[in-house]
């Protein structure tokens, strides 16, 4: 079994050795002339004002946790769907019952306002 | 048996990733970097899974940890605004303390199964783990005799959507306008 | 046991040099990608676009010169190699080197899987479409981290922008995949190319029209590819994620996106498009078949650079919704639909007639709706 997928474990060796390759060359081939204007950060021509590092919003922690539960809920869905055709209807409603509570929460995320980005 | 050198040379090598990435994830300085070495870890866990022919379960390892929840761990620092250990490290003793001691039990607890050499569970997995480990099986399992379990999940899932909706209730309400300069 | 021992390695060794071969076209095709990006986009606009740069220095390809420039790819590659790499002060050295190595690693490994004639493929795993799925998420963290290591608030905003985006939109093309998974009943790519067979009429594109739209607007989104390109909006956010990246690391993103978008082609057809099967010529010689594969591929390239070039961009809070509030339900629907007609009528021929109704009902509808009410 293992067998079957030591080519995806040499592909995944290959792909970081050739980017390691690569960023090597660059760094090898290109000119270093460096001062302080030009490692100074991009802001549009002017000097950088403040951190950059500022707090985020919220939202896009909201967004990455939504995502996580709904993520789960397709991750249990993949093994239903290969069984679907022996389980018929019964499989059906295992299903239907299981997302319909989660549709429930969605639409409580709808209603909170937890999806608007204005 | 190449095959069983294979896997045993496999096995070396994916647990000493994650022995080198977990140790990675608590001693490095800066929270991003522990993020990363515990994304690689759970991605050389996947591995691990894969020896022991649970495909699903690898694949939902990456999906769901490395590929979901690390991702929330990342937005959560960068929400956070961490910049190096030294900020958190002042009153933790009480909760070092705690952390010491379950580490401590959860060795014990490895320890003792170690020592355990369960004849009984090593030659069934064996012979038709192979089978156990794929999608179909899991469905069959899930759809039958985890039936209830299976639909008590998606109570607990929506137990999280409520949760993360009032946590950060407050930022969304009409108060946001107040809020300072957020990017 | 030994003679299927040494079967295994023969055969292991067959894959190891069709994964030689695949690599080498890919990043051909991603060089050749940029290029035939330029000229239709040139075309689009009605311009001439890159026409100058030919082969001079080898004699036997003096004649590609003309006004074709097909030197251009190889003539960016090296202006790339030979620039300063510039790494801005406070970033992160060693996050900053990592972000566009994961980039590059998620678009290439993501290809193993992929059936190019039947049986052949660089890894034949149960679990084929869960596995390109696990590692298009981890593509976030290419993007998420160069915008953390860069130290620039273009850089953040975007990466953040940009994660946020793709994070979204893997759930409407998960649901896509299950409606996939529930026709063909397989998770092997290579079943899911079988069970399609060479009767057009069985590929899933007509079977689950709707999934197949689904699936292609998440890729366009999963491949930060217009009218999705948000992160990079010139206007606002200068370059997005990668602003502060030059010389080579630039040119991995670069690669990494070009790719994305070739390996998202390559998925689109597998499930959709009936991968390597040839219309109505069942058990087709391996050559033909991957001729029709990279045919059928090329085809959606073109959709994706056609798209690129003639959709405007989504704002923001738009493209958000779009993912949340539209595409999520509509994905949850068709899964519905797709699973409900299987199980109540065995198979799939009522689907077909009921998802053109239904895209009909789309199309007319958003013909209906008066643009600027969703504007505000």
């Amino acid at each position: 079994m293992i067998e079957a997928y030591l080519p995806i474990f040499a592909m995944i060796v290959i792909a970081i050795v050739l980017g390691v390759l690569l960023l090597t060359l660059g760094r090898l081939l290109g000119p270093k002339r460096s001062n302080s204007e030009k490692m100074s950060t991009y802001e549009s021509g002017i000097e950088p004002v403040g951190t950059a590092k500022a707090r985020i919003s919220v939202k896009y922690y909201l967004v990455a946790m939504f995502f996580i539960i709904f993520d789960i809920e397709v991750i249990f869905m993949y093994p239903w769907a290969v069984n679907l055709r022996e389980f018929g209807v019964s499989g059906l409603v295992s299903m239907i019952t299981f997302a319909l509570l989660l549709l429930v929460g969605y639409f409580y995320i709808l209603k909170k306002g937890g999806l608007e980005w204005n | 048996m190449p095959e069983i050198n294979l896997s045993t040379a496999f096995f070396i090598g994916l647990g000493s990733l994650t022995i080198v990435a977990s140790l990675g994830t608590i001693l490095s300085r800066s929270p991003v970097t522990s993020a990363l070495f515990l994304v690689l870890n759970f991605f050389a866990l996947g591995g691990i899974y894969l020896l022991l022919e649970a495909q699903f379960i690898a694949v939902v390892q990456v999906i769901v940890y490395a590929g979901a929840i690390m991702v929330l761990f990342l937005f959560v620092i960068m929400l956070l605004n961490l910049e190096d250990e030294q900020r958190l490290t002042e009153r933790y003793d009480v909760k070092k303390g705690f952390a010491i001691l379950f580490a401590g039990l959860l060795l014990v607890e490895v320890l003792y199964v170690v020592g355990l050499k369960t004849p009984a569970i090593a030659p069934r997995l064996g012979t038709v783990a192979a089978e156990i480990g794929t999608a179909k099986y899991i469905g069959q399992q899930l759809l039958t005799e985890f039936l209830f379990p299976f639909e008590i999940i998606s109570v607990l899932l929506l137990g999280a959507i409520v949760g993360a909706v009032v946590l950060a209730k407050k930022n969304f309400g009409p108060e946001r306008a107040t809020a300072k300069t957020t990017l | 046991m030994n003679a299927l021992a040494l079967l295994l390695v023969m055969e292991l060794g067959d894959r190891f040099a069709l994964m030689g071969v695949v690599l080498g076209v890919l990043l051909t095709a991603v060089a050749y990608t940029v290029y035939a990006e330029r000229r239709i986009a040139a075309f689009i606009q009605n311009r001439t676009g890159p026409d100058r740069v030919g082969f001079d220095l080898i004699p036997q390809l003096k004649f590609l010169k003309g006004a074709i420039g097909l030197g251009q790819p190889l003539a960016d590659v090296i202006k790339l190699l030979m620039k300063e790499d510039v790494v801005p002060e406070n970033a992160n050295k060693f996050v900053h080197a990592l972000a566009p190595l994961i980039s590059l690693f998620a678009a290439l490994t993501t290809i193993a899987v992929v059936p190019y004639a039947k049986g052949v493929a660089i890894a034949d795993v149960n679990i084929g479409i869960l596995y390109i799925l696990a590692i298009t998420s981890l593509g976030v963290y290419g993007i998420t981290l160069s915008g953390w290591a860069s130290n620039s608030k273009y850089s953040l905003l975007g990466g953040l922008r940009s994660s946020a985006q793709m994070i979204s939109y893997e759930l409407s093309m998960g649901l896509a995949v299950v409606s996939v998974v529930v026709l063909t009943n397989a998770l092997n790519m290579g079943e899911i190319v079988e069970s399609q067979t060479s009767n057009p009429l069985n590929w899933n594109v007509c079977r689950n029209l709707l999934g197949f739209i689904i699936f292609t607007t998440a890729a366009f989104a999963e491949t930060n590819r217009a009218p999705f390109d948000l992160p990079e909006a010139e206007q606002e956010l200068v370059g997005g994620y990668h602003t502060e990246y030059s010389s080579m690391k630039f040119a991995l993103f670069f690669l990494a996106e070009y790719a994305n978008m070739i390996v998202a082609c390559t998925v689109i057809v597998t499930l959709f498009l009936g991968g390597y099967q040839v219309p109505f010529w069942t058990d087709a010689p391996w050559f033909v078949q991957v001729g029709a594969f990279i045919t059928k591929t090329l085809f959606m390239m073109f959709v994706f650079i056609w798209v690129r070039w003639t959709l405007p961009r989504f704002k923001y809070n738009q493209l958000m919704d779009l993912g949340w509030k539209f595409m999520l339900p509509l994905g949850l629907f068709n899964l519905l639909i797709v699973a409900s007609t299987i199980v109540i009528f065995g198979n799939s021929l009522p689907l077909s007639i009921l998802n053109l109704v239904l895209v009909a009902l789309c199309v007319a509808g958003s013909f209906a709706a008066k643009p600027q009410s969703k504007m505000a």
